[in-house]
C-alpha cells in the first residue's frame, strides 16, 4: 500500500487489503468517521450520519470477507469499502409498516422543505452499492434540489473545501467532492445535470465522472432535470472510478430513460496506453476569462497525452457559448415541473395556512431557497403562454445543433479533451449575488449534458495552490475510451496521490 | 407567429410579469424578492436572448438525447406501498387519509 494514512488511500488499495486480511472493513470505517467527526464543524460536509448503523455494516462485510474467501470478494470488489451517497438520492428510512427503520437516514436534497423527510423506499443507487457490499457512511450536503456550482445554495450552510477553507468545494456535490478530497470516505456518489459531478471534483483535485445519460438509473434520485440528471462517483483514482461505476451501471425498468445495454467491464478498458488514439481539443473550450494557470496545466496535460502517443487535433464546436442558454432554458423548465410536488400536501413543509391555494404558494415561498425560486421563476417563465415557442422549443432546437456538432467531431476523433471549470475554486461568498457569474462556472460542463455524453474530470495539477482538472468526453456509451484516456494521463502525470493540506492522519 | 411582446426587449421584464410567473408557480414571493427576482430575471433572460441569433429553421427540438420508445412494463400487478409508509410523512393526517384545507366549500 502506498504510505498515505489510511483514510486517505484509493478504494482499490483499501479493497485488495481488504483481500489480503492486511486490514478489516471495521478499520476503514473507523477511520472515515474519526475524518468526519474531526472535520464536521471545519468542513460542514455531512448532512446525516449514522455510525452504529455503518459499523454494524462494516461488521456484516468484515464476516462476509472472512467466509467468502478470495473468490467472494473479488467478485464484489467494493465489499467493506465505506462511502457517502449525495443528499439527493433517497435512502430506505421507513419500514414496510411506515415505522423508523434502525439506521435509516433521512434525506433532503439541501432544501429546508424536505427537511426530516424519510423515504419509505431505497433508491437504486443505494440497493446497488448494498448488493456490492459497500458500507454507507451517511449522506452529503449539496447544493439545494442539486442547483448551484459552490454549494452555497445548501440550506443546511455551506460546505468547505479542504484544499483551503475560505474557497468553496464546487457544486453542486460540494459534499460528495470534499468528503472523498478530506479522507471521510472512500467514495462517493454525485449527480451531475450541468457539470454537479465533474466541477467539484475539478476544484477539489479528486476523480469525478458523469456517465452517458441513460447509463445509471435515475430511480431515487430526487428529480431536477430529468433529461440532463446522470450519477456517478467522486474517488481518489481513475481506477476506482471504473470499479465504482461498473457497480451502480445498468438496466433499471423503474427508470424509462434507462437504456438496456450490457455493462462492460470497465477496469479492463484501463490499458495505460493511448497510442494511435486521435484526442480533439475543442479550441472553444479555452474561453474568454479562463484563468491563465487552469489553461496552462490543461495544455500541459494534452501535452502528456501526445508525448504518451496519442494525437492530438484542433477540433471545433462552434456552439458551446450557446450552452449557457440553452442549459438556462431547459434546466429550469423541467426543474420547474418537477417541483411542483412539493406541495406541502403527502410530504415535507407545511405552511398550515386554511385555504388550500394559501398553502401551496406559502409552503413553496418558505421552503424553497433562493436560486431554486429563481429557477422556478425562470423555468415558469420559459414555459407560459406566448413564451413557450420563443424560450423552451428554441433551446431545443439549439440543444439539437449542439448535440449535432458533438457527434460530428466524436465521429473523427476518439475522446475530447478540455478543461473542466474555467477557473479553481473560489472564495466563498464571491459569486452569490452574482447568479450569470455563478452560471459560467459551468461553462465547459454543461454542453456535455446538453448531448447526454459521458465525461470525467482527472486532476492535472494545481494553480495558486488549488486542484485544476482536465475533462475527457467521449461517446455515448464508451465510459470505457473516456476512462482509458483519463486512466493513461493519470499514471503518466503522478498526481494520484495529490491530497489537500489538511488532510492527513 | 411570435407573440408581439417577443419583439420588444424581453429581457426587461415588469414588476407585473414577476407576480404573474409568481401565481403560475404558486410560489409566494414577498416585496424585497419580487424587486431582485425583477433585476436578476432580467439579467438571465438578456444572456439567454442570444439564441435568437441561432438559425434554428430547419432544426427539430431535442427533447431527449437517447431515442426510446414508449417505455410499456407488463400490465401485472405488484404489491402497492402499504398505507402507513405513503402516510408516514405526511404534514397532516387525518387516519387512513391526508388532510387538506377545504378545496369546495358548500354553496359556491
Amino acid at each position: 500500500m502506498s504510505e498515505l494514512p489510511l483514510a486517505d488511500r484509493t478504494v482499490t488499495e483499501v479493497a485488495d487489503a481488504l483481500r489480503r486480511g492486511e486490514t478489516s472493513s471495521r478499520a476503514l470505517t473507523e477511520a472515515c468517521l474519526a475524518r468526519i467527526e474531526r472535520d464536521a464543524e471545519r468542513l460542514n460536509t455531512f448532512l446525516s450520519i449514522d455510525a452504529d448503523a455503518a459499523l454494524a455494516a462494516a461488521d456484516a462485510a468484515d464476516a462476509a470477507l472472512a467466509t467468502d474467501g478470495a473468490e467472494g470478494p473479488a467478485a464484489r470488489p467494493l465489499l467493506g469499502v465505506p462511502y457517502a451517497l449525495k443528499d439527493i438520492f433517497v435512502t430506505r428510512a421507513l419500514d414496510a409498516e411506515g415505522d423508523a427503520l434502525p439506521g435509516g437516514l433521512p434525506t433532503t436534497a439541501g432544501s429546508f422543505i424536505l427537511e426530516g423527510y424519510r423515504s419509505p423506499y431505497a433508491s437504486a443507487a443505494q440497493e446497488a452499492l448494498e448488493r456490492a457490499g459497500a458500507v454507507l457512511l451517511g449522506k452529503t450536503n449539496c447544493d439545494e434540489f442539486a442547483m448551484g456550482s459552490s454549494n452555497e445554495n445548501s440550506a443546511y450552510g455551506p460546505v468547505r473545501n479542504p484544499w483551503n477553507e475560505e474557497t468553496v468545494p464546487g457544486g453542486s456535490s460540494g459534499g460528495s467532492s470534499a468528503a472523498v478530497a478530506a479522507g471521510e470516505a472512500y467514495f462517493a456518489l454525485g449527480t451531475d445535470t450541468g457539470g454537479s459531478i465533474r466541477q467539484p471534483a475539478s476544484l477539489t483535485g479528486t476523480v469525478g465522472i458523469k456517465p452517458t445519460y441513460g447509463r445509471v438509473s435515475r430511480f431515487g434520485m430526487i428529480a431536477f432535470a430529468s433529461s440532463l440528471d446522470q450519477a456517478g462517483p467522486f474517488t481518489r483514482s481513475v481506477r476506482d472510478a471504473a470499479v465504482v461505476l461498473g457497480a451502480i451501471a445498468g438496466h433499471d425498468p423503474r427508470d424509462a430513460t434507462s437504456v438496456d445495454t450490457p455493462v462492460p467491464d470497465y477496469v479492463a478498458a484501463l490499458t495505460g496506453d493511448v497510442r494511435g488514439l486521435r484526442l480533439g481539443v475543442p479550441r472553444e473550450y479555452f474561453v474568454e476569462g479562463m484563468e491563465p494557470g487552469v489553461e496552462s496545466a490543461v495544455r500541459a496535460a494534452v501535452d502528456a497525452l501526445r508525448e504518451l502517443g496519442a494525437e492530438t487535433v484542433d477540433v471545433s464546436l462552434p456552439s458551446t457559448d450557446r450552452g449557457l442558454a440553452t442549459y438556462y432554458i431547459i434546466a429550469p423548465a423541467e426543474a420547474s415541473a418537477n417541483l411542483a410536488r412539493y406541495d406541502g400536501v403527502r410530504f415535507g413543509l407545511s405552511a398550515g395556512a386554511d385555504e388550500l391555494w394559501e398553502n401551496y404558494t406559502r409552503t413553496r415561498g418558505a421552503g424553497f431557497g433562493p436560486e431554486v425560486k429563481r429557477r422556478i421563476m425562470l423555468g415558469t417563465y420559459a414555459l407560459s403562454a406566448g413564451y413557450y415557442d420563443a424560450y423552451y422549443v428554441k433551446a431545443q432546437q439549439v440543444r439539437t445543433l449542439i448535440k449535432a456538432e458533438f457527434d460530428e467531431v466524436l465521429a473523427t476523433v476518439d475522446a475530447i479533451l478540455a478543461p473542466t471549470s474555467p477557473n479553481v475554486a473560489f472564495r466563498i461568498g464571491d459569486k452569490v449575488d452574482d447568479p450569470l457569474a455563478m452560471y459560467l462556472n459551468d461553462a465547459c460542463t454543461l454542453p456535455v449534458n446538453i448531448a447526454g455524453l459521458p465525461g470525467i474530470s482527472v486532476p492535472c495539477g494545481l494553480s495558486d495552490g488549488l486542484p485544476v482538472g482536465l475533462q475527457v468526453i467521449g461517446r455515448a456509451f464508451d465510459e470505457e475510451m473516456v476512462l482509458r484516456v483519463a486512466d493513461a494521463y493519470e499514471r503518466a502525470a503522478g498526481f494520484s496521490d495529490l491530497r489537500p493540506p489538511t488532510a492527513g492522519a | 407567429m411570435l407573440p408581439e411582446r417577443y419583439h420588444r426587449r424581453m429581457a426587461s421584464i415588469s414588476r407585473d410579469d414577476v407576480e404573474h410567473v409568481a401565481n403560475l408557480a404558486r410560489l409566494h414571493l414577498t416585496d424585497d424578492e419580487i424587486d431582485r427576482m425583477q433585476t436578476q430575471l432580467s439579467n438571465i433572460l438578456e444572456a439567454i436572448e442570444t439564441l435568437r441569433d441561432v438559425d434554428t429553421s430547419h432544426v427539430g427540438p431535442t427533447a431527449s438525447v437517447i431515442q426510446l420508445e414508449n417505455v410499456m412494463r407488463d400490465d401485472v400487478a405488484t404489491p402497492p406501498m402499504a398505507r402507513e409508509a405513503a402516510l408516514a410523512n405526511a404534514p397532516v393526517r387525518d387516519d387512513p387519509f391526508l388532510r387538506v384545507p377545504t378545496v369546495l366549500e358548500e354553496g359556491r
